[in-house]
């Protein structure tokens, strides 16, 4: 028996949340005495596949097979099947994102296994299998219990910590033997930036609403996110107005992540806008109105005019 | 081509979260119920396509108990033709899904929400793909019919991808797969009232995850405040108490 882990990568790096994911997994296989089993798609360097074993995965299934690159979410999950019924996998977990959610309801089905996406913390007891999930878009958690053998997790992003270990992974090229004829996705074009911060993973964020008045002062804050490394985003009204690309969009009905430090300027604070991003550790909320439903959510904040604490904040952690 | 577009049946977004019966249940006394914000904005986009001409009919489906009839009834005015409930009480994803089955069957493209924004499952539409061995396209930000073939586009890392898929396929939305959500017109709701909506029975289907419990988070910690005049000191504690600089 093991634990899989579904393993993502970014331009053949992997992305944060793979190392969270594995060291989530070996915490819980510490306790079922059970190896944690990687599992890459894609095409991802020996060097890189190794470092899976620094957060505690024993084996590596490396599958550099690019007719997966169409992401194609039937072939993607027959793949993930197969690895983990020849792995003998009772626990298989994924991220709580686009891939994860796309891929692990279709890998339940498959395995005749039980689902629970969300997931915050470890399991809080094993048997009966119960995990704590977010619900209510993060307004709540509820207690879920899983039935059947074969458990399968998405984890939420950012929730759980990065533990190394001395581990040496053993990489496995692998073939899920996957049939041409299961692919039917084809890919006519793509757009996509490479060598910027994945919002997603980004630790710092720095996000903009509608009191930024207008896309023109967009420049200080690319300059903060310049020189804290961090991702960028903004409001939905942001968004909608087309101050900035949607992409940027965070909230209930935007993207949801979960940096450890949230910076907001200019942003009330609504409840569909804290949907998305109430999971960060940390946020700072900068605004003129003391009032605004920003400051109950936020851990630090300065009531005041965004545009006299925007260019003294920029000199500060130029110096930091 | 024929569309069915699944309908959640949720609370109001601003809806103050409660739990009763020892934290095992929801408190539903006083919540307003509306389509699940994904749900609309899918459905918004099938009544644009289905308008421009190349859909034939687009049905709504729900799996839940009457007081859903409401929301299906609204979808209706929004635009869909007609609706089906199906009679059960929604437990978790794999018996949703497995009622969903039964209907889903018989159309080229099923379109579905992200999540549903009361239990955040994330589950139904990948679930409903694989029991029917249809292919699922996820992080759908939009939809086009060209020369009868559907086109998707999908949010990927970093950017967007444009990709053809066999139908039948289960399509699941997001953010972009239309703009503002349809609002009725009262000619749309006058025309509800005579559309069909069919109740079809449940069918035995197995339960494999429960909700033990709910609780809410803790009460966070008053926000400290800086002076205006003093972002160095909130950089400060960024620094060395929060450490995150
Ligand atoms: C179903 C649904 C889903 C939604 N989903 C989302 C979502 O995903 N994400 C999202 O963000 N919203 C979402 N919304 C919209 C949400 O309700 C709010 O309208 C939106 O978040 C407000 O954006 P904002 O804070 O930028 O703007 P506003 O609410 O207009 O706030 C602007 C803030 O800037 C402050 N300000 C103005 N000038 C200055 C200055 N010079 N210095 C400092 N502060 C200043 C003001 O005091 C104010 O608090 C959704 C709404 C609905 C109904
Ligand atoms: N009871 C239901 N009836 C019909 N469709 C549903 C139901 N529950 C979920 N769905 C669909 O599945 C999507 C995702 O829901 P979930 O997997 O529960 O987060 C929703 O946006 C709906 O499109």
């Amino acid at each position: 028996m093991s634990l899989l882990v579904y393993t993502e990568n970014w331009d053949g790096k992997f992305k944060k949340l793979s190392f969270e994911l594995v060291s989530y997994a070996k915490a819980m296989a510490d306790k079922l005495n059970l190896p944690v089993t990687a599992l890459s798609i894609g095409n991802v360097a020996d060097d890189e596949l190794k470092q899976l074993g620094n957060y505690g995965a024993s084996k590596v299934l490396n599958v550099a097979d690019n007719r997966f690159d169409s992401l194609d979410n039937k072939a993607l999950a027959e793949a993930v099947a197969h690895a983990a019924k020849s792995e003998n996998a009772q626990i298989i977990i994924f991220s709580h994102n686009n891939v994860g959610k796309a891929i692990a309801p279709r890998v339940a089905v498959k395995l005749n296994g039980g689902l629970v996406s969300g997931v915050t913390a470890l399991p809080e007891s094993f048997d009966p299998f119960v995990v704590k999930k977010k619900v209510f878009t993060q307004k709540a958690f509820a207690h879920v219990q899983i039935d059947p053998d074969i458990k399968i997790l998405t984890l939420a992003q950012n929730s759980f910590e990065l533990i190394e270990t001395e581990n040496n992974a053993v990489t496995e090229t692998y073939d899920p033997q996957v049939a041409d004829d299961v692919f039917s996705t084809t890919v006519k074009e793509t757009n996509k930036v490479t060598g910027k911060v994945l919002l997603t993973d980004a630790e710092i964020v720095i996000s903009g609403g509608r009191g930024m008045k207008g896309p023109e002062n967009w420049g200080q804050l690319e300059e903060l996110a310049d020189i804290l490394g961090a991702g960028l985003s903004c409001s939905r009204p942001v968004s909608d107005e087309g101050w900035r690309g949607h992409e940027e969009h965070v909230g209930q009905t935007g993207k949801i992540i979960a940096p450890n430090l949230y910076f907001t300027f200019g942003i009330s604070g609504a409840i569909q806008h804290l949907g998305g991003v109430s999971s960060s550790k940390f946020i700072v909320a900068i605004n003129k109105d003391p009032e605004a439903p920003i400051f109950e959510a936020a851990d630090y904040g300065i009531v005041g005019d965004l545009f006299k604490v925007l260019p003294q904040l920029i000199e500060e952690v130029k110096k930091m | 081509m024929k569309f069915l577009v699944l309908i959640s049946n949720v609370p109001d977004t601003t809806t103050k979260i409660r739990f009763v019966d020892d934290n095992k249940a929801f408190d539903t006394t006083g919540v307003q119920w509306i389509i699940n914000p994904w749900d609309e904005l899918a459905l918004t986009r099938a009544v644009e396509l289905k308008e421009a001409g190349g859909i034939e009919k687009i049905t709504v489906a729900n799996v839940g108990e009457s007081i859903t009839e409401a929301t299906l009834r609204k979808a209706l005015a929004v635009g869909a033709d007609d609706a089906i409930r199906i009679e059960a009480k929604p437990k978790d994803a794999f018996y949703v899904a497995t009622q969903l089955a039964q209907v889903a069957k018989n159309y080229d493209v099923v379109m579905v929400g992200i999540e549903a924004s009361d239990y955040n499952g994330s589950a139904v539409g990948g679930m409903l793909a694989e029991i029917l061995g249809f292919n699922s396209v996820s992080a759908v930000s939009g939809m086009n019919i060209e020369n009868g073939q559907l086109s998707l586009t999908r949010e990927i890392d970093g950017g967007q991808q444009k990709i053809d898929v066999e139908t039948p396929v289960v399509t699941i939305v997001q953010k972009g797969i239309a703009i503002d959500p349809r609002i009725p017109a009262m000619r749309g709701i006058m025309m509800a009232r005579k559309k069909p909506l069919t109740v079809v029975p449940a069918v035995d289907a197995e339960e494999k995850t429960e909700y033990i419990s709910f609780e809410l988070p803790p009460p966070k910690a008053a926000c400290k405040l800086v002076d205006e005049d003093n972002v160095k000191e909130l950089v400060r504690l960024l620094q060395e108490e929060a450490k995150v600089l």
